[in-house]
């Protein structure tokens, strides 16, 4: 994995949900943090891609940066 | 040496299983073998798709109850308790009203899905469901004297039990108030939280323009942050603000507390291998319908195929041989498209759904299927 240096607050593990799945569970933990905090979305699923961009440029929230692994993507949001 | 199997919960899939495992391990039972306990916290079995029709003043919820004890073959130990506390590693589960835990062989666990409206600040004020018994009664109530104004179906979280029923809702609601003269007076919005109609793309697509062409307005992208319920206004972490005069919500959904404090999921789901349907944090463990986590809708109709696949690899447990049956991630499911239509999907893992065109005869099928259901609990269909 490439080397960053974000701290997420929270992880959330969606690796081997389908869509909408991961989507849903960065949302569910979105709206349980703080304002400021960071969340790291783990997906293996490819629409992720644009459902996590999407869903965060519509929602004022910050999509830090995504990170392609092995065999899945992390996603950094940080909640606004 | 007795193999104890206990089930927790006695819902669709705790139901169907326990009747499934008499038919199969019945001589197993007879001769003392095998010991099969269902375990539920309420007399009744619950048939929860009766209550979409109970806001429309179409059915009653004593229709979607019956008492277990009838429904669960005598060669199962039937008992009415709690679960309050489930030890993987020494096999043993706890009840709420007795003195000592109890030691299983195989554990089920099929508890289902639990509301949490109070997640949403001002939504258990503000809003309705159908979702329950007592909220499909409170809405038949305001439904039945609305006669103008904005009627909103927002859909909080998923997973939530039944993807098509907040679908449902909102063309039934339609179809029903043209009916009666109102729908020129009464507009219709649906949210969902993500950037379609539905989860699944496929159902999306087809609904969308259903939904168009009745006038019932869309917005996506809305996740319910809180609700006022004094300004009748629901507002979203996307940021928009939606007034309503009457809401129905599809509320937060969560499974039993003592799941996740067994160390088997978060939020009350069971991580399972979505084939097996065996607990990934556990030995013997199964889940099975909402509680497990495959990511196949949580129906009734999953919970009674996965019934059956854990049915015959318990039985293959039992008699020491290796389980082979596996869950496909089969689901059926009938959609109501207005109060005498409704269309038709069957989908698995490997193929997606692919809804049929709208029909009378497709109702019909639906409402009789209610009415057999009975004979699905038994296990005789
Ligand atoms: C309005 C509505 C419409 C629906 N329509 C359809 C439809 O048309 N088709 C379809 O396929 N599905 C439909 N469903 C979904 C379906 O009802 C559920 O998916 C199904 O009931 C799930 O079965 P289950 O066995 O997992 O859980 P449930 O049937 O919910 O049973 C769980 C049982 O476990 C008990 N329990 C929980 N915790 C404990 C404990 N600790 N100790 C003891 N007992 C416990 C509960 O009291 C309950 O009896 C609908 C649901 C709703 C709400």
């Amino acid at each position: 994995m490439t080397d960053i240096d974000i701290e997420p607050t929270e992880t959330v593990d969606a690796r081997g949900a389908a869509c909408p799945g991961p989507l849903m569970d960065l949302i569910g933990k979105i709206r349980g943090v703080e304002s400021g905090a960071v969340v790291e979305l783990l997906s293996d699923n490819e629409q992720s891609l644009t459902d996590v961009s999407e869903w965060t440029e519509e929602s004022g929230n910050d999509l830090l940066e995504v990170v392609e692994a092995d065999d899945h993507y992390a996603f950094y949001v940080e909640k606004a | 040496m007795t193999d104890h199997i206990v089930i927790v919960g006695g819902g669709t899939g705790g139901t169907v299983l326990a009747n499934d495992l008499a038919d199969r391990l019945g001589a197993d039972i007879d001769a003392g073998d095998v010991q099969v306990t269902l375990v539920n916290d309420d007399p009744d079995h619950v048939y929860k798709p009766v209550w979409l029709y109970v806001p429309f003043d179409q059915r009653e919820p004593a229709d979607g109850r019956r008492r277990l004890d009838e429904l669960v073959d005598d060669r199962i130990d039937l008992r009415i308790d709690r679960v309050t506390d489930i030890d993987t590693d020494a096999q043993r589960i706890r009840y709420r009203d007795a003195a000592r835990s109890v030691e299983y062989d195989y554990l089920v666990l099929a508890t289902g899905s639990t509301l949490a409206p109070e997640e949403i600040p001002g939504l258990p004020e503000g809003g309705h469901d159908y979702y329950s018994e007592s909220g499909a009664e409170r809405l038949r109530e305001a439904l039945l004297s609305f006669t103008e104004g904005h009627l909103v179906l927002s859909v909080v979280g998923t997973p939530h039990m039944c993807p098509a029923a907040p679908l449902e809702f909102v063309f039934m609601a339609d179809d029903w108030l043209r009916e009666r003269g109102l729908r020129e007076a009464i507009d219709i919005t649906y949210t969902y939280p993500i950037q379609r109609v539905h989860g699944n793309p496929h159902i999306a697509e087809w609904a969308r323009p259903l939904m168009d062409e009745r006038d019932i307005a869309v917005e996506t992208f809305f996740n319910a942050e809180s609700v006022d319920p004094d300004g009748q206004t629901m507002t979203s972490m996307e940021g928009t603000d939606i007034e309503y005069d009457l809401l129905v919500a599809i509320p937060p959904h969560r499974g039993v507390d003592l799941i996740a404090e067994a160390g088997l999921g978060d939020d009350g789901w069971v991580d399972v291998d979505k084939h097996t349907l065996e607990a990934t944090a556990a030995e013997n463990v199964y889940a099975l319908g909402d509680t497990a986590d495959t990511g196949v809708p949580n129906a009734g109709s999953v919970a009674h195929y996965q019934a059956g696949v854990v049915g015959q690899r318990l039985a293959s447990h039992v008699r020491g041989r290796p389980p082979t049956a596996i869950y496909d991630g089969k689901t059926l499911c009938f959609i109501e498209t207005g109060m005498d239509a409704a269309s038709f999907v069957e989908f698995d893992y490997e193929k997606p759904p692919s809804p049929v065109p709208p029909s009378r005869t497709l109702h019909w099928s639906k409402l009789a299927y209610n009415e057999s259901y009975w004979l699905t609990a038994r296990g005789l269909l």
